[in-house]
C-alpha cells in the first residue's frame, strides 16, 4: 500500500489489482481497467473491469472448481474453510486497510473484518452438517428404501452486497453459504470496495481453496449482470439489490435467468446496518438452502 | 450297470459344460453315499465342490419381480375367457394325492375324477395324477383307456435326502409300476453348500433312469432361501436334462407363488432364446382357487405365449383346485354361485 | 349366459394345440353407472359453483372415442381475480389463523371422502384423460388421497419441520397444473398448501378439468371454509391471468419448460415465490450386470406407463453395448404383450393419448426419428380407429444428436441408445438440459451408489422406475425445475422461515 515511508526513503511497492480466476491472478483480457479512489492515500487505485470474455472464461472455470470441490469430503471442505479463515486472520491487517482505503473508519474496519473471520469459522462448520438435518429417510409405503439428500446447484454466480454495505462481511456472508455445500461461485465484486475483494481473493487463493472454487470478476456491475445472468452454463443466481444493482437491474437478471430455468434468489441489501449483517441472523443453513439441490434415491428392498 | 450311467452322465455333463464355456471342465465322480459326503470339498473360484461350473444365471431383483407377476395377476378374465381358462386348467391339471394316509381306494377315485371331472359338464380329462410310487400300479390299472397320465414321485420324496443309488431305485420302480412321468426332488442340501455338482449329476441320472418317462424336476423353491437361487437351480435342472421345472413338493410353505412361476417361466423362455429345447413348467401346492388358476394362465401367456398353453409345457400340481374351478364354472352355467357339498370330494 | 362347455364332445382331451385359437382376454370393461357427472360444470369459487363471468363453456371430451362428455367454464381475468380476493378473505379471515391442529381435520376429511369416492374418480379421469382404468384406480387415486392424509397429519407439527425456524404460510396460492395426472397433481398442489396455512386458487388443465371439479363437490362436502381451495378452469390464458394476478403470493405450476419459463420471466421483480415442475428426458440406464427381465418389465414401465405423458418418464434407454441385442428381443417381445385400447377395459395397459394435438407431436417426432434413419420398432397392437391412440414404439440406432433423443416426446415413444462403460453411461444420462429423474439396472451396490451420485436428476430410482410416494420429494434439477414436493421438502415452498 502507498503508504509514506519517509523515515527510510524506501519507495513501497504497490499492488495490482487483477481478477481472480481459476486460483490466479489475471488481468481483464480486454485490457481495461477501472480507477479507484484510495480514502487513505488521497490517490487511485486501478483495477481490473471485466469483460463478456472475462465472465466466459470465468464460468468455466467455475464449473471446473465445483466438480472438483463438491468431490471432495464434507471434512476436507470444512479444514479448507477453517484454514481460510487462519488465512484471514493472518492478513487480518491488510484487510483492515484495504477496508479503510475504500473509507471505514479503523474502528469500523476491524469490528468488520472480524465478525468475516468470525463468520467464516461458522460456514467451516457447516459442509459436514448440511446432509445431516437436511437429508431424510423417506418412509414410503412399499418394499422401497428411499433417501433424500443434498447436493450443490453446481455454478452459482453472485452479485455482491455494494454500496453502503460492510464489502467484506457482505463477500463473507454470501460467497460462503454458496460454496459450504460444493457449489462455484463466480462472485462479481461491489464496485464501492474491489480492492478488498482482490485482498480477500488472495486470503482464497493461499487457502488450499481448489482454483476455481470461488472466481472473483471487478468491474461494472452494469456490463456483468445481464452477461452472468444470461449465460447457460450458470444454475443459479443470488442477486443483491444495492446501489449499484437496481430494481430494474435485478429484474432483467430474474428474467434472463428463466432462459434456463436458473434458480434467482433477489434480496435487498439496501439500508441493510452493519449490525444487521453481522447478526446471528445473517448467517446458517437458511443462507445455504437456496444453493442445494434435493435428489432422492429409490432401492428396491428384498431378497 | 452303476458304472455305465456314470460314463454316461460324465458325457452328458461334459458336454453341456464345454458348449457353455468353451473348454473342458473337470468331470464328476459319483458313488456310494460316504463317498459323496468325503467328495464335498471346495475347489475355489466359482467353481463348486467336484469342480463343475454352474450355469451362469441373470440376478433376479425380487421387488421388480414380485411387482410384475402381482400386475399379470390382476387381469380380469371374464366370461368366454374364463371358461375357456378354467378348462384349459383343467387339462393341465395334475390330480395329486401324497399322503402318508393313501389308499388304492382313494387313488382309484381320485383317477375317476381325474378322467372325468365332472358328471354334469363336458370338460377335458386332467393331465395326469401324481402319486407315491405304491400306488401307480393301481393308478394305472384304473386309468386304463383315458387319455390321464400317471405321475411318481421319487427319488426319496419329499426330502431328497438319500443315497443316490436307492433314489435311482426308485425311480425305476415307479418306471417299472407304470408310471409315465416322474416328479423328483433336488438335493436341496447339495445345492445350498454349493455342491452344485452334485444336483447336475442326480437330475441327469435320474432323467436316464426315466427312460421314456417324463422328467419333472422339483426344486423345493420354498427352501432356496432366494430368487437368484431358484433362477440358478432353475437353470442347472433345465441343463441337466429335466423336461419340466417344479416348484414344490407341496410339503414346504410357501409352495408354488406367482413371481416364482414367473421367474421359472423366464428361466425357460431363456433357454429357448438359446436355442435350447421346449421346457414345461409346473407350479404345485398352494394353487387353490380358479381364480389363481387364471393369474397363472396369464403368467405363461405373457411370458411365454400361448405356445405354453398346453398341457404339453404347463401343468398344475393341485388337489383342492379342481372342484373350485368346477364350483366356477358352473357358475359362469347357471349364473348362481355353487355350494361346496354340489361337488364330489375324492 | 350360455357358454359351450355344457355342449358334448367326443373327445375328453383339448384339441391339439395348432388347432386351437390362442386364449384371449375377453373385454372387461369398468362398469360406469355409479359416477355422476353434470353436464355442465361452473367455476368454483368462495365455497360456490358460480358462473362465469364470460358466460362462456367450452367442452371436455373423452379421448378415446372423442365424444363430448361436459361442458366447463372459462374463467377470466375477472373470475381469476375473484377467486384470489376469495382466497385471501379466507386467508385472512379463518384459514391463516386458524390451529393447525384444526386445518388438519379438515385436509384429513378430503383424504377420507377421495378414498370413499374413489372408484368414481378413477373412472372419470380415465374417460377425460384417456389413462388405463387401472392406472387411474391402482396408481392416480391412492396416491392422491395418500398425500392429503399425509399432509393433513403436518398441519399441527409445521414447527418441528425446519429446525431453529418458526414456519408462517405465504398467503394465496396459484397453482397451475397439467393433463397427464390430473387429480394427482391437484393433491400434490393443494394438500401442502392448505396443511401449511394458504390458501388456494387452482387452475387444472383444459384437457382434463373434471376430476378437479369433481375435488371441489368434495371439499364441498367436508365444509371447508369458503375461499380456502378456489378452482378455477381455463385455458392458457386463464392460468397466465393467475400468473400475473397482484394478489398472488406464491405460484406453483407443473407442465412444459416452455411455459415455465414464461412463468419465471412473468413473476421476475415481484416478490411470488415460485415452484416449478417442469419437463424431462430421463436416462433409463440398463448394466450388462442388470437383473434382465427386471429391467426390461422397468423399461417398460419406464415409457409406457400412462401412454409416456409422464415428465419423469424413462425416454432414453441407456442400454451397456454387450447386452443390446439381447435387451431389444425381450424389449419388442415385451410390448408385444402391452394391451391398447379402450381406457376403462381393465385389461388395457395403454390407453388413449390425451389430445389431437399432443397426439400430432407424437407423429412429428416420430417420423423425424424415421426420416433422420433411426430403426424403428412398433408393437402390433390394433389401434382403435376412433379416439387417438398411438402403438408403443421404441427406436434403436439412435444417438444424442437425433432429435427423438433430445426433446420431450411425451408419448409411449423410446430411444434406444448405447454406451460402453460407466463413465460414458453418465456422460450420456447427464447430455440434456433436463434433469428431473434417471433410472439404473445393475446388480451391483457400489456400481448404484456411483451411479445415483452423478446423476444430475432429483429422482433416482435404482433398480425401480416410476414409484411415488407422499413421503418421498419429487422435484427436478436443472430446466426440469425448482422446488420439490412430497415429504418435509414438500412444506417449504408453502411457508415462510421467521
Amino acid at each position: 500500500m502507498s503508504e509514506a515511508n519517509g523515515n527510510t526513503g524506501r519507495v513501497p511497492v504497490e499492488k495490482t489489482y487483477k481478477l481472480f480466476v481459476k486460483g490466479e491472478f489475471i488481468r481483464s483480457e480486454s485490457g481495461r481497467s477501472l480507477p479507484v479512489p484510495d480514502a487513505v492515500t488521497g490517490g487511485v487505485t486501478n483495477v481490473a473491469r471485466a469483460s463478456r470474455k472475462d465472465v466466459r472464461d470465468a464460468v468455466i472455470a467455475t464449473k471446473a472448481g465445483h466438480h472438483s470441490w463438491a468431490g471432495k469430503t464434507a471434512y476436507l471442505r470444512g479444514q479448507v474453510l477453517y484454514r481460510l479463515a487462519e488465512v484471514m486472520e493472518g492478513r487480518r491487517g491488510e484487510l483492515v486497510e484495504a477496508r479503510k482505503g475504500a473509507g471505514a473508519s479503523a474502528a469500523n474496519a476491524a469490528r468488520e473484518v472480524d465478525a468475516s473471520i468470525d463468520r467464516v469459522i461458522h460456514y467451516a462448520g457447516w459442509p459436514d452438517k448440511i446432509s445431516l438435518l437436511v437429508s431424510s429417510l423417506n418412509p414410503v409405503a412399499g418394499p422401497h428404501y428411499n433417501v433424500s439428500h443434498p447436493e450443490p446447484t453446481g455454478v452459482v454466480a453472485v452479485v455482491a452486497p455494494d454500496g453502503d454495505a460492510p464489502a467484506l462481511l457482505g463477500l463473507v456472508s454470501t460467497v460462503l453459504p454458496v460454496i459450504v455445500s460444493g457449489n462455484g461461485a463466480l462472485v462479481l465484486a461491489p464496485e464501492s470496495d474491489p480492492r478488498t475483494a482482490v485482498v480477500w481473493s488472495e486470503c482464497l487463493a493461499t487457502s488450499d481453496l481448489p482454483g476455481g472454487v470461488v472466481n472473483m470478476l471487478t468491474g461494472l456491475r452494469s456490463e456483468l449482470v445481464s452477461q452472468v445472468a444470461r449465460h447457460m452454463e450458470v444454475q443459479a443466481l443470488d442477486v443483491w439489490k444495492s446501489t449499484t444493482v437496481d430494481d430494474a437491474l435485478a429484474k432483467e437478471a430474474a428474467v434472463l435467468g428463466a432462459d434456463n430455468v436458473k434458480r434467482v434468489k433477489v434480496r435487498d441489501g439496501r439500508g441493510k446496518t452493519f449490525d444487521q449483517w453481522a447478526s446471528d441472523d445473517a448467517q446458517g443453513l437458511h443462507c445455504i438452502e437456496p444453493f442445494l439441490e434435493l435428489k432422492t434415491v429409490w432401492h428396491p428392498v428384498g431378497l | 450297470m452303476a458304472t455305465r450311467k456314470q460314463t454316461s452322465t460324465r458325457v452328458t455333463r461334459q458336454a453341456r459344460a464345454e458348449q457353455r464355456n468353451g473348454k473342458h471342465r473337470p468331470t464328476s465322480r459319483t458313488g456310494t453315499g460316504a463317498q459323496e459326503a468325503a467328495l464335498v470339498v471346495p475347489t475355489g473360484g466359482t467353481r463348486g465342490p467336484r469342480g463343475y461350473r454352474p450355469p451362469k444365471s441373470p440376478p433376479i431383483e425380487a421387488i421388480a419381480l414380485e411387482e410384475r407377476a402381482a400386475s399379470i395377476a390382476k387381469r380380469s378374465i371374464k366370461k368366454a375367457s374364463k371358461v375357456e381358462g378354467l378348462k384349459l386348467a383343467i387339462a393341465m391339471m395334475d390330480l395329486t394325492t401324497l399322503e402318508g394316509k393313501d389308499t388304492p381306494g382313494k387313488v382309484v377315485s381320485m383317477c375317476r375324477k381325474a378322467a372325468r371331472p365332472s358328471e354334469r359338464l363336458d370338460l377335458p380329462s386332467c393331465a395326469a395324477v401324481c402319486v407315491y410310487p405304491n400306488l401307480v400300479a393301481v393308478a394305472k390299472r384304473a386309468l386304463e383307456g383315458t387319455t390321464v397320465k400317471v405321475a411318481s414321485v421319487a427319488t426319496a420324496f419329499p426330502s431328497g435326502q438319500s443315497p443316490l443309488a436307492v433314489k435311482l431305485i426308485d425311480v425305476r420302480r415307479a418306471v417299472d409300476f407304470g408310471a409315465d412321468e416322474i416328479d423328483m426332488v433336488i438335493d436341496r442340501g447339495a445345492f445350498l453348500r454349493g455342491d452344485y455338482g452334485k444336483v447336475f449329476d442326480e437330475i441327469a441320472q435320474t432323467k436316464e433312469a426315466c427312460g421314456a418317462a417324463h422328467l419333472k424336476v422339483i426344486l423345493e423353491t420354498g427352501e432356496l432361501g432366494t430368487y437368484d437361487a431358484i433362477r440358478l437351480a432353475s437353470d442347472l435342472a433345465i441343463e441337466a436334462g429335466g423336461d419340466f421345472i417344479k416348484t414344490s413338493t407341496g410339503k414346504v410353505q410357501p409352495a408354488a407363488t406367482l413371481p416364482v412361476t414367473l421367474l421359472m417361466l423366464e428361466a425357460i423362455r431363456d433357454h429357448v432364446d438359446a436355442g435350447g429345447r421346449n421346457i414345461g413348467m409346473k407350479p404345485a401346492g398352494g394353487v387353490r382357487t380358479a381364480k389363481q388358476a387364471l393369474q397363472y394362465l396369464c403368467i405363461v401367456k405373457e411370458t411365454l405365449g400361448d405356445e405354453w398353453l398346453d398341457p404339453d409345457l404347463f401343468r398344475f400340481g393341485a388337489s383342492a383346485l379342481l372342484n373350485d374351478v368346477l364350483m366356477q364354472l358352473e357358475k359362469e352355467r347357471t349364473g348362481s354361485y355353487a355350494g361346496e357339498d354340489y361337488f364330489s370330494k375324492d | 349366459m350360455a357358454t359351450d362347455i355344457t355342449k358334448k364332445t367326443h373327445e375328453t382331451k383339448l384339441a391339439p394345440r395348432r388347432e386351437r385359437a390362442g386364449w384371449t382376454y375377453a373385454p372387461s370393461p369398468e362398469a360406469k353407472d355409479h359416477v355422476r357427472l353434470k353436464g355442465r360444470y361452473d367455476l368454483f369459487i368462495d365455497g360456490k359453483f358460480v358462473a362465469p363471468h364470460s358466460g362462456k363453456h367450452f367442452a371436455t371430451h373423452n379421448p378415446a372415442d372423442e365424444s363430448h362428455i361436459a361442458d366447463v367454464a372459462e374463467g377470466d381475468e375477472h373470475d381469476v381475480d375473484t377467486a384470489v380476493r376469495a382466497a385471501r378473505k379466507a386467508f385472512e379471515g379463518t384459514w391463516g389463523k386458524m390451529r393447525g391442529s384444526e386445518r388438519g381435520k379438515y385436509v384429513y376429511r378430503i383424504a377420507r371422502r377421495i378414498q370413499e369416492r374413489a372408484r368414481e374418480l378413477a373412472i372419470v379421469e380415465s374417460v377425460d384423460g384417456g389413462k388405463p382404468i387401472k392406472e387411474s384406480r391402482d396408481v392416480d387415486l391412492p396416491l392422491a388421497a395418500a398425500h392429503f392424509f399425509h399432509y393433513a397429519g403436518w398441519a399441527d407439527k409445521l414447527d418441528y419441520a425446519f429446525a431453529g425456524r418458526r414456519a408462517r404460510p405465504l398467503g394465496v396460492a396459484g397453482q397451475i397444473i397439467p393433463w397427464n395426472f390430473p387429480l394427482l397433481m391437484a393433491a400434490w398442489k393443494i394438500a401442502p398448501a392448505i396443511a401449511c396455512g394458504n390458501t388456494v386458487v387452482l387452475k387444472p388443465a383444459e384437457t382434463t378439468p373434471l376430476t378437479a371439479l369433481l375435488l371441489a363437490e368434495i371439499i364441498q362436502e367436508c365444509d371447508l371454509p369458503p375461499g380456502v381451495v378456489n378452482i378455477v378452469t381455463g385455458a392458457g390464458k386463464t392460468g397466465g391471468a393467475l400468473v400475473d394476478h397482484a394478489g398472488v403470493d406464491k405460484i406453483a405450476f407443473t407442465g412444459s419448460t416452455d411455459v415455465g419459463k414464461r412463468i419465471q420471466r412473468a413473476i421476475a421483480g415481484t416478490n411470488k415465490r415460485l415452484t416449478l415442475e417442469l419437463g424431462g428426458k430421463a436416462a433409463n440406464i440398463v448394466f450388462a450386470d442388470a437383473p434382465i427381465d427386471q429391467a426390461v418389465d422397468g423399461i417398460v414401465n419406464g415409457i409406457y406407463f400412462n401412454q409416456g405423458h409422464v415428465c419423469c418418464a424413462g425416454s432414453r434407454l441407456l442400454v451397456e453395448e454387450s447386452i443390446h441385442d439381447v435387451v431389444v428381443r425381450k424389449l419388442s417381445r415385451r410390448i408385444e404383450q402391452l394391451r391398447v385400447g379402450d381406457p376403462l377395459d381393465k385389461n388395457t395397459d395403454v390407453g388413449a393419448i390425451n389430445s389431437k394435438m399432443q397426439l400430432e407431436k407424437i407423429h412429428e417426432l416420430v417420423a423425424a426419428a424415421v426420416s433422420e434413419g433411426c430403426a424403428i420398432h412398433q408393437s402390433s397392437a390394433k389401434i382403435p380407429t376412433k379416439g387417438y391412440f398411438f402403438a408403443p414404439t421404441f427406436f434403436t440406432g439412435v444417438s444424442q444428436s437425433h432429435r427423438i433423443a433430445q426433446e420431450e416426446v411425451f408419448g409411449p415413444v423410446l430411444s434406444v441408445i448405447t454406451f460402453r462403460t460407466p463413465d460414458e453411461a453418465v456422460e450420456k444420462a447427464n447430455n440434456t438440459m433436463y434433469g428431473l429423474s434417471a433410472g439404473i439396472w445393475t446388480d451391483k451396490a457400489a456400481k448404484v451408489f456411483w451411479m445415483a451420485k452423478r446423476m444430475r436428476a432429483g429422482v433416482v430410482w435404482a433398480n425401480t422406475f416410476n414409484k411415488f410416494d407422499p413421503t418421498s420429494p419429487f422435484g427436478g434439477y436443472k430446466e426440469s425445475g425448482f422446488g420439490r414436493e412430497g415429504g418435509r421438502a414438500g412444506l417449504a415452498p408453502y411457508l415462510e422461515m421467521v
